[in-house]
């Protein structure tokens, strides 16, 4: 009886990995949840001879959306991003990743500016510290500077009305 | 010009269909008994092997041509890319890794083919047809999921460029090495199913398994530390070991393995534990396949998963549940009729090393479970979470701890039965040199619980190695000490250099992990920081090159007592073709002490640069060690007992 453990074992373990085959590991949550969110100084977009850094917004809470021209996701989450900014409950900044200026700015022309400021990452230095894996991603960001949510692709109306807006809510009060 | 891409393409098809023959007539033969059929395994399995190893230099001449008519090559490489890694990329992607795979598959059956002529031919068929098994269900994968020689339409003028980590002479040989010893177990796997099938487990069968398996084990073992090595220099932040799920994956079979290679030896001298043994060999060759599919699959994120293709996954699991699953089931049904072996006293040196088996096996199971423990959580819908250092390394702190003491005992202990009064006579000098040495060398620094128990350990290892030489030179009779060191057989100090080795890399991990200083800092031009009793003066910066990347590269002086001692470079470079960028640190390696700067971002507005400056003691033991472990499985691979001229005498001892 006990020769016939090991294939038991294993049995189980092939299981469990046919389900993790099935399952999404990039839905893995952030290491950087319930973090510091990362420092940057990064020129702006439309001034490249400011820069900005997240430090400034201490005491507020912010989106942080990681996004570039040449995105396709991105212009499928554009329009909530829009709708979000008008509505004006948290305001958005906007991380231009591995986009070349001209075109990130012909981009915000054509489709409207949902930013309050937007910087340009161009080498992607700073969206490796944030562990970008691909735009579109949105950060939440508390009033002490702490990511507290992190969205992975872009974003849609179930998620912002379930989580991001409670989670608004609750961190303004 | 021949069109080389489609001679290797047609290559993998043949090399397919013969792995498919040598696969299914040597096994029929031998259970048919038909003599031709039996024979026909050598020769098949040299085919598959020229085969082979023509598409794998297929692949590498369309990467040194710069061929970007291929995808992979489009993909991976670059026209500026230096020649050396050029070569390098024909491994750097997932199909050609697991083209290179099974290129060594198909080297080390050939090398079975070619060094087992003094075994019974029947023997070899079935050790040849299971080898052919696992080399059909890979390129059965490549042609079905990763062809490497998928054409490209139009042909791109230049190359993706290789991913910059990869540019990295480590890289060059860390996967060859690392896939020497995985893959180096599928024969002491196929020598373990073919005695399975034959109902033949024996002291001869442990014999023949040993060399094959203390070579792959010490291909592994440089594997490993090379790429523990890499880690440290080319990611640029001094780690060298992150329980990443790709590391463990190839420590789960070095664990088995170690295991394996103790237990083979007790199975051959003695006749104990077979059943055991060969669970152990399935196992080290399973955990290396799951290796293979937990890093190929993507199953689970990791830095290194660059294949997230489910068919590939799916392949892979159910080749895995074929080849594993039924080498169990042979175990379950054949080891029952196993006999028990010569008995032993439960003070001995079998069962010393049983024990020690047995910790080795919990030690695997116990990073198994840490590395498929957020998969399985996530399976059963309990949310997501994952598993860090903090559990690997107390839960390996807590079992190696038992597992070192052992070690020191083992050589020590006589078979059969050891007197337990007469153990702690010999050892007592040891055990006091090791518990008082290692509670008060760490006050010279700083008196720390876990330095103290690595230290201790570690000269435990020392101290024991010492005694039993002491006593191996004894019985080695009056004669000069030139004859009694050539008395002792090779396979001894094989095994005490190895054994020494640990004790070296228990060193390097306790003093580094103990005594590091580690600072992030800002550094204006003309700065200066002292940190572990060097003082590092930035100079500034200045623009280099190399042949494929612009760097912008630091000048940092370090004094030692007030004297310039040298003077270092980090850089960060920028890769032309990618774009990618990277860190390379400017390491300083001594015996005692690394000093390692890396070069940060800029501080806007400033001519300031950030930094991160460590002074890491003992590192570079970690590697030192793992040197010694492998010089010492080299060792034991050259002893005599082995050697096929002295194996007809071997094996009439045997018989």
């Amino acid at each position: 009886m006990k020769f016939t453990v090991p294939i038991i074992i294993f049995g189980v373990l092939v299981v469990f990995l046919g389900i993790g085959l099935r399952l999404d590991p990039r839905l893995l949550p952030s290491p950087l949840i319930d973090r510091t969110a990362p420092e940057f100084h990064l020129s702006q977009l439309d001034e490249p001879s400011r820069t900005f850094s997240p430090t400034e917004l201490r005491g507020q809470v912010w989106l942080l959306n990681t996004w570039a021209s040449w995105c396709v996701s991105c212009r499928q989450e554009h329009p909530l991003l829009l709708a979000l900014a008008r509505s004006g409950t948290v305001p958005i900044y906007g991380l231009n990743y591995k986009d070349n200026r001209s075109d990130a700015l012909q981009w915000l022309k054509n489709m409207g500016n949902p930013y309050v400021i937007n910087v340009q990452d161009s080498n992607g230095r700073v969206g490796m510290d944030y562990g970008v894996y691909g735009v579109p991603e949105t950060y939440l960001i508390d009033k002490t500077g702490v990511i507290r949510f992190k969205q992975i692709g872009p974003l849609n109306v179930e998620t912002l009305e379930k989580t991001v807006m409670p989670l608004v809510r609750s961190l303004n009060s | 010009m021949p069109d080389v891409p489609s001679i290797g393409q047609l290559s993998l098809i043949i090399a397919l269909c013969v792995a498919a023959v040598q696969a299914s007539i040597p096994i029929v033969g031998a259970a048919r008994n038909r003599q031709s059929w039996i024979a026909a395994a050598v020769p098949l399995a040299q085919w598959q092997f020229i085969f082979v190893a023509l598409a794998f230099l297929s692949l590498a001449y369309c990467f040194v041509t710069n061929d970007f008519s291929v995808l992979n090559v489009a993909r991976n490489s670059n026209s500026e890319l230096p020649l050396n890694y050029r070569l390098a990329a024909t491994w750097g992607s997932h199909e050609g890794s697991i083209l290179l795979w099974v290129f060594i598959l198909a080297f080390w059956t050939a090398a079975v083919s070619v060094f087992t002529r003094h075994l019974e031919r029947v023997v070899v068929a079935r050790v040849l047809g299971v080898m052919g098994f696992i080399s059909v269900g890979f390129l059965l994968f490549i042609q079905i999921t990763s062809n490497p020689f998928t054409r490209l339409l139009p042909v791109p003028a230049d190359g993706n460029d290789l991913n910059s980590l990869l540019q990295d002479p480590g890289m060059v040989v860390h996967p060859p090495m690392l896939y020497m010893g995985y893959v180096g177990f599928s024969v002491a796997f196929a020598f373990a199913v073919a005695a399975l099938a034959g109902n033949r487990l024996d002291a001869a069968w442990a014999r023949w398994s040993r060399p094959w398996t203390l070579a792959a084990w010490t291909f592994l073992t440089c594997g490993i530390a090379l790429g523990s090595y890499w880690s440290y220099y080319v990611q640029g932040w001094g780690g060298w070991w992150f329980w990443d799920p790709v590391e463990n994956a190839s420590f789960m079979p070095w664990l088995a393995g170690t295991a394996l290679i103790h237990s083979l030896a007790v199975t051959e001298k003695r006749g104990a534990f077979k059943a055991w043994t060969v669970l152990l060999a399935i196992a080290s060759f399973s955990l290396s396949l799951l290796g293979t599919f937990l890093v190929r699959s993507g199953v689970l994120t990791s830095v290194h998963a660059f294949a997230t293709d489910p068919k590939r996954g799916i392949f892979i699991l159910c080749f895995l549940a074929i080849v594993i699953g039924g080498s169990l089931l042979l175990y379950a049904w054949r080891a029952r009729t196993m006999s028990a072996g010569a008995s032993f006293a439960p003070i001995s040196r079998e069962s010393l090393l049983l024990s020690n088996n047995v910790l080795l096996a919990a030690a695997a199971a116990s990073v198994l479970l840490g590395t498929m423990y957020p998969l399985i959580i996530d399976a059963l819908n309990l949310g997501k979470l994952s598993v860090g250092p903090p559990y690997f390394n107390s839960v390996f702190v807590a079992i190696m701890t038992p597992a070192i003491f052992l070690l020191g005992v083992g050589p020590i202990a006589r078979w059969k039965k050891a007197e337990l009064p007469e153990l702690a006579r010999r050892l007592r000098w040891a055990f006091a040199v090791s518990v008082i040495a290692g509670l008060s060398i760490p006050f010279v620094v700083e008196w720390k619980p876990l330095i103290s128990l690595g230290l201790t350990l570690s000269i435990w290892i020392v101290s024991t190695a010492i005694v039993s030489f002491a006593d191996k030179f004894k019985a080695a009779g009056a004669r000069s000490i030139l004859q009694r060191i050539r008395t002792v057989p090779r396979n001894y100090y094989g095994m005490q250099l190895a054994h020494i080795g640990v004790a070296v890399t228990i060193a390097g991990i306790t003093l580094v992990t103990g005594y590091e200083v580690q600072q992030d800092l800002r550094l204006n031009v003309g700065d200066s920081t002292e940190i572990g009793g060097y003082r590092f003066d930035f100079h500034g910066v200045a623009f280099a090159g190399g042949p494929n990347y612009d760097a912008i590269r630091a000048e940092i002086d370090v004094f030692q007592n007030g004297k310039q001692i040298l003077r270092m470079y980090p850089e960060r470079r920028t890769y032309h073709a990618s774009g990618n960028d990277m860190k390379s640190a400017a390491i300083d390696s001594g015996v005692f002490r690394d000093l390692f700067v890396a070069l940060g971002d800029p501080i806007e507005g400033t001519d300031a640069w950030s930094f991160r400056i460590q002074y890491k003691p003992f590192v570079d033991w970690i590697w030192a060690g793992a040197l010694f472990m492998a010089i010492g499985g080299a060792l034991a691979f050259s002893d005599r007992r082995y050697n096929p001229a002295a194996k007809s005498i071997g094996l009439r001892e045997a018989a």
